[in-house]
């Protein structure tokens, strides 16, 4: 087997006394996709915290590429090449939607080869909104970003990640709030980068979506992973039809 | 139905267009856009000659204009980062000390040792603040408020860089209408400098860091690193105004960090408009000269500061710069309305 991107090791975070997420470890291989899902509260986005150094743990470890990044501060996490989305995006609301991008090409991780020229990134920035669904044609990308409707601030989200042309790539709830025809129009590129060998972590609620991408899903509960496995088997567990699907099929 | 007249604002077309140099159609139009800037520079460049026209007096308000100005913009680009400043006077006593050792210890001339004292003046000035780059709004600027009163109880109490009676007779600048000019061809370049910057992706970070340090952070970019470069680049032209003054005054003391270089440069960029560098610009040049009329009323000056700044923060918190550009850009007519 080769090694593993990213193993996360007992990683425990607790909130003042109150645990968000317990001890929990897995391994992931390169190239692999691997779904999270869980109840609302049940820590999945702490969880993704914790790995891109947004949240500093408790207990546990991190390690990326056998490095340890447990102590890492999060810019240093994405210089090496893990970028996340946010699940409530906060984009630079002032500025038009590809200038948005123009501070990750700017980062050390991408700014020597996107070029030094602001037009080059300007360039650069075109193209990422783009592939991410935005009319090249039309005045959308010249747009501030306060003015564009929520399912396009959840690409534009997507765009910054791309613009960091991560090899660990995670994203945190990025279809919800997205409508039935943009997270259609999304999934064929999520499905692309997989399939360039980005290795991908998916928080997400939608499972027909999610599964299209994911091999592989943990589940958490009350921060602690009480499964995990292939799709099929993760939906077929009794302890995950009660905890998470339950109150679906009620 | 009676037919009233309300007045409508619109913008002239030119303005509209002069996003884009090409599309000036005229010379007209091109000295409607460069009459309110040539007006300004021209005016600068021209009031050194006024003397003999003019009370030397006037000469040395304006080289204060100048000197608060530089700090105003230093202020502006340390907040265009988020990182608002009670203490700009830490920049202009730190420059001015520095200078003061290097010019009454090894007698080296100003032209050595005002640089000297801009660039390592900067550099020690963010060094100390990279510990409290962290912190941010009121908590940043409580630190800075207080550094300043910090290094004047430092000299008093250890009576280092000549203590309370400061160091004097340093080299004395060479004539004030050449220094004039010089301190304005600084100025002129900072402010030049500083706006292209702000305006390049460079600053772009800069003001992603103000407005959203999160996705900066998400964008792997190290905004403590960043921060200080601001803090740096922004400490040169206001420890250069401290360390020109000492040579103009021949003299460095515990003055040189008092308050009212922390609350002038702040004040004047309020009243001009924070965020835009002509506003820092402005604001130093209208309320120097107001101040110094003012100065035969003693205290009661620091009472129209307040009362400026108050203003200013409610009523107006765009600017006078702002403000007036609208207005040049726009005109009025009266527009039938029908009721
Ligand atoms: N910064 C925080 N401070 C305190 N509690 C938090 C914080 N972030 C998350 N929590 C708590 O941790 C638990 C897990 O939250 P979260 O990771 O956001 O869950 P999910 O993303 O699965 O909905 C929740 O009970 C939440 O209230
Ligand atoms: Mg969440």
């Amino acid at each position: 087997m080769a090694n593993p991107i990213l193993q996360v090791d007992h990683l425990t975070k607790r909130f003042g006394g109150i645990g968000a997420v317990y001890r929990i470890s897995f391994d992931l291989q390169p190239g692999e996709a691997l779904g999270i899902i869980g109840p609302n509260g049940s820590g999945k986005t702490t969880l993704v915290n914790l790995i891109t150094g947004f949240v500093k743990p408790t207990a546990g470890r991190v390690t990326f590429r056998g490095r340890e990044i447990t102590n890492l501060p999060a810019y240093a996490r994405v210089e090496l090449g893990i970028a996340r989305s946010f699940q409530m995006v906060r984009p630079f609301y002032n500025l038009p939607a590809f200038k948005n991008l123009i501070i990750p090409l700017f980062s050390p991780r991408v700014g020597k080869r996107v070029g030094g020229k602001s037009g080059n990134r300007d360039e650069v920035a075109m193209h990422l909104l783009e592939e991410v669904g935005f009319e090249r044609d039309s005045q959308v990308p010249y747009k501030v970003a306060s003015s564009l409707p929520h399912g396009y601030l959840k690409r534009l989200e997507l765009a910054r990640c791309l613009a960091l042309e991560p090899e660990l790539l995670i994203l945190d709830e990025l279809f919800s709030g997205m409508s039935m025809s943009e997270v259609a129009s999304v999934l064929p590129l999520i499905e692309k980068i997989r399939e360039q060998g980005t290795t991908i972590i998916m928080v997400e609620h939608r499972l027909r979506e999610l599964f299209r991408i994911a091999n592989r899903a943990i589940v958490l509960n009350f921060g602690e992973k009480i499964a995990e496995g292939k799709p099929e088997e993760v939906i077929a567990d009794e302890q995950v039809r009660k905890a998470y699907l339950g109150s679906e099929d009620a | 139905m009676t037919i009233t007249f309300r007045k409508e604002r619109l913008d002239r077309g030119i303005k509209a267009r002069s996003a884009d140099i090409y599309a000036l159609a005229s010379w007209r139009e091109l000295a409607y856009l460069l009459a309110p800037r040539m007006l300004l520079i021209g005016g600068v460049l021209a009031f050194p000659l006024l003397r003999g026209l003019v009370d030397a007096y006037w000469l040395r308000v304006m080289l204060m204009a100048c000197t608060i100005a530089l700090l105003a913009l230093s202020w502006d680009l340390m907040a265009s980062v988020g990182l608002v400043s009670l203490g700009q006077a830490m920049f202009f006593g730190i420059g001015g000390y520095i200078t003061g050792y290097l010019s009454s210890t090894l007698k080296w001339p100003p032209f050595i040792t005002i640089p000297i004292a801009t660039v390592a003046g900067a550099l020690l000035c963010a060094t100390l603040l990279y510990p409290v780059l962290r912190l941010r709004g009121i908590y940043f600027a409580l630190i800075t408020l207080s550094l300043p009163q910090l290094f004047e109880r430092i000299i008093e109490a250890t009576k280092i860089l000549g203590g309370t009676d400061g160091m004097s007779g340093l080299t004395p600048l060479p004539d004030i209408t050449i220094s004039l000019y010089v301190i304005i061809a600084v100025l002129f370049a900072t402010f030049f400098g500083f706006r292209r910057l702000i305006d390049s992706d460079y600053g772009l970070v800069f003001k992603g860091i103000r407005d959203n340090d999160r996705s900066v952070i998400a964008a792997g970019i190290n905004i403590y690193w960043y921060k200080a470069q601001a803090v740096f680049i922004a400490g040169l032209p206001a420890t250069f105004a401290g360390a020109f003054m000492t040579h103009y005054n021949q003299f460095v003391g515990m003055s040189s960090f008092a308050a009212d270089y922390s609350v002038l440069p702040l004040t004047s960029t309020v009243v001009g408009g924070i965020g835009v560098f002509a506003g820092a610009l402005l604001g130093a040049f209208l309320l120097v000269p107001i101040s110094e009329v003012l100065r035969a009323y003693g205290t009661l000056r620091v009472v129209i500061y307040c009362i400026a700044l108050v203003v200013f923060v409610v009523g107006r918190p765009e600017g006078i710069f702002r403000y007036a550009q609208r207005k040049y850009h726009q005109f009025e007519r009266p527009v039938a309305v029908e009721e």
